[in-house]
């Protein structure tokens, strides 16, 4: 175990909930949350929103040299998801052969066990992405 | 704006050096810089050194002071400086000292980069290099350097039918380039072939197009226009750039293109009056070949999406429009992340002395750098012009 737990606590609710950002002045939406806007700056009033967790794959990859803590995983997903909100989110795809990954291809959020930091350490919980239906 | 001259140039070879140390390698790249330009160590006002993590590779910080005292200049009591961009740490030491000569308060620096990456095990170096990713919404959740560069990749394979071989003939080339020079890491051709039957490290990039991770160091003698006079053969930095863009990909608007690639270069052009279809010779940031790709569009020498194809038609090799990574790159040449933009500049000062032997680009004028941190999030360019 080498680190703090405060790190990863202050962050569930982005990671839970995936509670986002949005600014109201401009009307953006950000995730991760912003407490300034890179339009607006100053002038913007960031609030907190909640998103659907439902988008579409804008990029992916098949990640064989895995990073540490999760060589266990390989190979996994890693994919830049377009969210129907606007923003663009970095995840896991999982539940799927990395074969059927397209680029285009909708998906939703889950919630899973993302890594651990050793054996007596934390584990760390968070989102990852499945493939949805395609809707009509 | 005073002008800044590029007057010594030095490096290491670039590889796993198993016997020499952090302090080693910079000593032997600055006392080299220092020989070639024909210094007396007396002269040297300023030190900047560029550097991405000391801390976490050999456990030590405060670097810039260590590498002051065993250059033999504790004595001395200059400013030592050490700078931090990831992987574009060197270039950044570059730019502090740029502007420390333009500004008129020194006439006299050395600027280096250093990195010794194999004191700890790969698994700790593809971590380290991962930590100038974002820690808390990319790394998190499993994102490596490479697979950072691997979603460029797969969307610019998706947008402009960039292919496969395409991003492979990238390392055949820079291989070849690296064939031909002495101080780089891997001094070795590979065939397409060999490229894409390497294991994939995180799809569309295998291993043969990923960069060496080296030991290595650089070093440059800079000097004003004034002390320029007293040296041989001076090589002027005619135009600077350095740009920054949301650390994490998925903060950008796209990521076919780099925005600090685009905005640097923007700069670096401006200041020197020099238009990108004049560039003779260039050394770009290839820490994975879709990156050579994609930088070759961002500094104006292709056009966007059609990398790939240049590379293909051979427009990037010596002899063709323009001469990418004559060095072999970070790919062949290595990458020793703080020493990695210097050594750049290196290449570039050899090319435009004429020096740069079988890997020689005919009556180079003008050569270009080009480095980056991490995903892009930092970016430097540089211009440096022949002396007429
Ligand atoms: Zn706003």
């Amino acid at each position: 175990m080498t680190e703090g737990v405060a790190r990863f606590w202050r962050e569930i609710p982005h990671r839970y909930r995936l509670l986002g950002s949005k600014c109201d002045s401009c009307g953006r939406v950000f995730f991760p949350p912003r407490v300034l806007c890179p339009e607006c700056r100053r002038k913007g009033n960031i609030s907190r929103v909640a998103l659907s967790g439902k988008g579409k794959i804008y990029s992916y990859t098949i990640v064989k040299d895995g990073a540490n803590g999760f060589e266990r995983q390989v190979p996994y997903v890693i994919a830049l998801i377009k969210l129907e909100e606007g923003p663009l989110v970095a995840g896991q795809i999982v539940d799927c052969s990395p074969d059927e990954v397209e680029v285009g291809k909708p998906v939703e959020l889950v919630f899973r066990r993302v890594s651990e930091d050793g054996e007596e350490g934390i584990i760390y919980y968070g989102y990852k992405f499945r493939l949805a239906e395609e809707e009509n | 704006m005073r002008k800044v001259y590029v007057v010594g140039v030095g490096m290491t070879k670039f590889g796993e050096l198993w016997e020499r140390s952090f302090r080693d390698l910079f000593v032997e790249a600055g006392i080299r810089a220092i020989e070639d330009a024909g210094v007396d160590g007396k002269e040297i006002e300023a030190l900047y050194i560029g550097n991405m993590s000391a801390g976490l590779l050999v456990k030590q910080e405060h670097v810039a002071s260590l590498i002051a005292d065993h250059s033999g200049l504790a004595s001395l009591h200059i400013p030592a400086t050490r700078v931090e961009g990831g992987d574009a740490s060197g270039a950044l030491a570059l730019v502090q000292g740029f502007s420390s000569i333009a500004s008129g308060m020194y006439d006299v620096v050395v600027v280096g980069g250093v990195e010794k990456m194999s004191d700890v095990m790969a698994e700790k170096a593809s971590e380290v290099l991962a930590t100038t990713l974002d820690q808390e919404w990319e790394a998190f959740f499993g994102m490596t350097y490479a697979s950072a560069y691997a979603l460029m990749a797969k969307r610019h394979m998706h947008e402009f039918g960039t292919t496969e071989e395409q991003m492979a003939l990238v390392s055949v080339k820079n291989h070849s380039n690296g064939s031909k020079n002495p101080m780089a890491h891997f001094r070795f051709e590979v065939s397409l072939e060999k490229v894409l039957s390497s294991p994939i490290v995180s799809y569309p990039i295998k291993l043969l197009e990923s960069h060496a991770v080296s030991d290595g160091a650089s070093a440059l003698v800079l000097c004003s226009e004034k002390k320029a006079k007293e040296f041989e053969s001076p090589v002027e930095i005619s135009g600077i750039g350095q740009a920054s863009d949301y650390i994490a990909l998925h903060d950008r608007d796209n990521i076919v293109s780099m925005a600090s690639t685009i905005e640097a270069s923007k700069r670096a052009y401006e200041m020197s009056g020099v238009k990108p279809e004049e560039v003779d010779v260039a050394e770009v940031h290839d820490c994975f070949t879709i990156s050579e790709i994609i930088a070759i569009e961002d500094l104006g020498f292709f056009k966007k999406g059609k990398g790939g194809q240049a590379t293909e038609d051979g427009d990037t090799e010596i002899g063709g429009k323009v001469a990418i990574n004559t060095s072999g790159g970070l790919k062949a040449r290595g990458h020793a992340p703080g020493a990695t933009g210097i050594a750049q500049v290196c290449e570039i000062v050899l090319q435009l002395r004429g020096e740069a032997e079988k890997r020689q680009v005919d009556n180079a004028e003008i050569g270009l750098t080009h480095n980056l941190g991490g995903s892009g999030g930092t970016c430097v360019v540089s211009i440096l012009r022949r002396r007429r």
